[in-house]
């Protein structure tokens, strides 16, 4: 089978789990404690404020009408109104889904670019200082929270050094948001020719990726000297060595090659995860991301904003899990993707 | 200490001022169903009202409305007329919207009409001032207004300088108007079209807003300021940062402890506003059995401890509303301490007289979203009352959750409440907190005198010679009774910047730049 043929098929398979995730969502935000038109009534409502509200919102309507509507909506498109942002939540998806991807992107490429040179040399070098230094990190990226490193480094590089831009979201106060194109500000800058606005969001992207990234360091090296340690010690390698092939042909070639495969899972798992919960980052650093977004949203039951924040996550994972899989198979021909 | 302090350009300039708040700015319409509080700063900043309040000095030297002094805005002057019930406007008559065209009084007209008719809290809002029926509203010619009331009443004018009662130019609304939006909703929620100090340039929702000066403004003194900055950063530690280091002019509403500490720092200016007919209170329910008894109550009031909630809970920023010398009140002032304070012996010797000598269990609910005074508070009253053998559970209750259970259903036996009239008059705090089926009587309290007095008082003018013994007899019910125990009057804390001048406390507790110097 092609490859087309089975990216179509996987995207055919997907169908029955959103669907399903649709009707979950639905029924788990209607679920929720609380009553949204009371909340957005207001404190000082009456009783006849908040039925007029409840209409508003069409909350009056019995589940199954609804969830019609709902899913009428959803085949135009429409994935209705934020009540608590006052946005269209397509709108509103489409202007943090970016920041989010931005920010989670740039964290991961920095600390791919860490953890596996590091989790690579820490198996090869085992119980060296390389490898105490490797499981250092580890350590201390999974057991210090992401606000606690935010705060400490907006401490230390912005109120005490003040090298780093105030924590501010995307853009300082001095440069204006490019065009919208790809949604990544850096790049958007790029192609508007706005260097200095260019220059300015990837200085703002700075402290909170690196926030980012030493909590998404720990589990990659960590996969990385693992597999890496299996795969050294594997017969395979042993033969090459044997065979009398260049210790870097042995490390790079049959070593690593072999090892990157749990470390992809691994990178798809971290990043799936890291993009919906990087939520205190995004407090920390005022980023307009999607984290806070969806828990804001939970918070005052905005039925329409968290199902919409679910429905796009979950496509995001299907698109993600087809991306690795095709990656496996670039990575060792013997993985076959079934269509 | 900070060896490389660089200060911004945009932080020295004289014309822009950068304010930091904590929570997002949803709608730029007051009246639309779902806009939140921190919106209403919009309507404060961008449109004007007819009145407006005056401006005085605090103790502390800060600056706050003046309730007692209303003062034009688009209105010229006002007549009341001899039977009390109607009052006349006269527009000023060089008020013009930002597109130039004239305020009329069509257009005071369709906005009053518009609030009531979008429902929701506008509606409500407008009803306090006595204004429910569009009919009131009369368009006497293009530059006079007159607004007919069911009866006299003192809340009627200042309801007219509160954030809902902004003018809006119809003829932008109407042009911008759907057969299904009659009252151009999805338009005025983007695009405002007001007369106001400030029009707004940006608006990235969720990240900020930017105001420019109406130089044409006619409703008061032109703003000092070309620009204002309204970020939202909802991280507290970042926005303390940015304000310590100069980033930004103002820090708005930020937690009791930091603006202790930043107080005892000194680097920055630090301002706490008593906010006017607020009360934070521990609410007891009359539904829950042994409250229906008032020595149980007075016990509870005898046991909870003040001075450690105070220090602990509210990090000394507040005004204390405990230990009054006399059980009777000595002025018609409101709030004022009431006459209790901790006193664990005569909590016990209360308690003793009662059927529940032997105590009881009772869970204290505290609404999450209000954790940072109502945890320390709650945990702290759990303790003492212990003490004298009640036996209190925590009961953790979230945001979207509280004020069905709390203020709609009212079944919580125990809980922390904060409720604050925007008008500040007594009579208008009881008529919400003490009156059977009034949203915030949480306590489901009910007696007949109470009611009567607020029927009599809510309208009253203030002159009224029998006003103050009446509101001295509300009060002597409330201390008498306990309904509510107010633990403090909590204050709205800001830090700014040494060089902001203007920073101004109102009773809509938002951000007011019309007057900010820098």
């Amino acid at each position: 089978m092609g490859q087309l043929a089975i990216i179509f098929a996987r995207v055919l398979q997907a169908i029955p789990t959103l669907i399903g995730i649709i009707i979950v969502t639905f029924l788990l935000t209607r679920a929720l404690p609380g009553d949204p038109a009371a909340y957005f009534a207001g404190a000082a409502a009456t009783p006849e404020s908040i039925a007029e509200i409840r209409a508003n919102l069409g909350l009056d309507q019995p589940l199954p009408v609804q969830f019609l509507k709902y899913v009428q909506d959803l085949g135009t498109g429409n994935l209705g109104q934020s009540v608590s942002t006052g946005q269209p939540v397509a709108t509103e998806l489409l202007r943090r889904l970016p920041a989010s991807l931005e920010l989670t992107l740039t964290a991961l490429l920095l600390s791919v670019a860490v953890a596996i040179p590091l989790g690579v040399l820490a198996a090869v070098r085992q119980d060296t200082w390389i490898d105490q230094l490797c499981r250092f990190v580890v350590t201390a990226g999974v057991s210090l929270p992401t606000f606690f490193t935010g705060l400490l480094l907006v401490y230390v590089f912005y109120f005490l050094l003040g090298v780093a831009p105030a924590p501010l979201g995307r853009l300082d106060l001095m440069h204006v948001t490019p065009p919208q194109i790809t949604g990544f500000l850096v790049f958007d800058s790029l192609i508007a020719r706005e260097w200095g606005t260019a220059w300015s969001a990837a200085k703002q992207l700075l402290l909170p990726s690196i926030t980012l990234a030493l909590f998404t360091l720990a589990p990659i090296a960590r996969m990385t000297r693992a597999s890496m340690l299996q795969a050294l010690s594997s017969e395979y390698l042993r033969t090459a060595r044997a065979a009398g092939l260049s210790r870097g042909r042995v490390l790079m070639v049959y070593a690593f090659r072999n090892a990157l495969l749990p470390v992809v899972t691994t990178l798809g798992m971290v990043f799936s995860f890291t993009l919906g919960a990087n939520v205190l980052v995004e407090k920390v650093f005022a980023w307009p991301g999607i984290g806070s977004f969806a828990i804001e949203a939970l918070v005052v039951s905005d039925y329409a904003a968290v199902q919409g924040f679910v429905l796009s996550m979950a496509v995001l994972f299907v698109v993600l899990n087809l991306f690795i899989d095709t990656l496996y198979t670039l990575i060792d021909p013997r993985v076959q993707v079934d269509g | 200490m900070l060896p490389f302090l660089k200060t911004n350009a945009w932080a020295q300039s004289a014309s822009t001022v950068v304010v930091l708040i904590g929570n997002t700015i949803n709608s730029l319409d007051i009246h639309r169903p779902g806009t939140n509080r921190p919106s209403y700063q919009v309507a404060v900043n961008v449109y004007d009202r007819l009145v407006t309040f005056g401006t005085k000095k605090l103790p502390d030297g800060s600056l706050s409305y003046d309730y007692d002094k209303v003062e034009p805005e688009l209105a010229e002057s006002w007549q009341l007329s001899s039977d009390r019930k109607a009052i006349l406007f006269k527009i000023k008559a060089n008020a013009t919207f930002w597109d130039g065209t004239p305020v009329t009084a069509e257009d005071v007209k369709w906005s009053f009409d518009r609030a009531l008719a979008l429902g929701g809290f506008p509606k409500v809002q407008m009803g306090a001032g006595g204004f429910v029926d569009p009919s009131q509203f009369v368009v006497v010619d293009s530059k006079n207004f007159r607004i007919d009331l069911k009866q006299p009443s003192k809340l009627a004018l200042p309801n007219l300088g509160v954030p809902v009662a902004v003018i809006i130019n119809s003829k932008v609304a109407k042009a911008n108007a759907t057969e299904k939006d009659p009252w151009a909703a999805e338009y005025l929620h983007r695009t405002p079209a007001g007369s106001g100090a400030f029009k707004v340039e940006r608006w990235d929702a969720g990240q900020q807003l930017v105001y420019v000066r109406n130089d044409k403004w006619v409703g008061g003194p032109l703003p000092a300021v070309q620009r204002v900055i309204i970020r939202e950063v909802p991280a507290t530690a970042t926005r303390r940062a940015m304000v310590e280091r100069g980033d930004a002019h103002l820090s708005f509403q930020i937690p009791n402890k930091d603006a202790q500490e930043l107080a005892a720092a000194k680097k920055v200016k630090v301002t706490g506003s008593p906010i006017d007919n607020c009360l934070y209170v521990a609410c007891l329910n009359y539904n829950f059995e042994p409250f229906k008894d008032q020595k149980v109550r007075q016990a509870v009031a005898y046991a909870i401890p003040y001075e450690q909630i105070f220090k602990q809970a509210a990090y000394g920023r507040g005004v204390p509303m405990w230990g009054g010398k006399s059980s009777k009140p000595a002025t018609a002032a409101w709030p004022q301490k009431f006459p209790y304070d901790t006193d664990l012996k005569k909590a016990k010797a209360l308690l003793a007289q009662t059927k529940y000598k032997d105590g009881f269990e009772v869970p204290l609910s505290y609404d999450l979203g209000e954790a940072d005074w109502g945890e320390p508070a709650a945990l702290l009253i759990q303790e003492s009352l212990g003490k004298i053998g009640i036996k209190v559970t925590l009961d953790k209750v979230p945001g979207a959750n509280w004020r069905t259970v709390a203020l709609v259903e009212k079944k919580l036996p125990f809980l922390l409440e904060n409720f604050g009239g925007w008008l500040n008059t007594a009579d208008y705090y009881f008529y919400w907190a003490y009156i059977k089926g009034n949203l915030f009587n949480a306590s489901n309290y009910d007696d007949p005198a109470v009611k009567k007095l607020v029927d009599e008082t809510l309208h009253m003018d203030k002159s009224d010679k029998t006003y103050d013994a009446k509101i001295k007899q509300l009060i002597q019910k409330a201390f008498d009774d306990v309904p509510r125990i107010p633990l403090w009057q909590p204050t709205l804390e800001s830090a700014m910047s040494p060089k902001l001048e203007g920073y101004e406390f109102w009773f809509h507790r938002q951000v007011d730049a019309r007057s900010f110097k820098v």
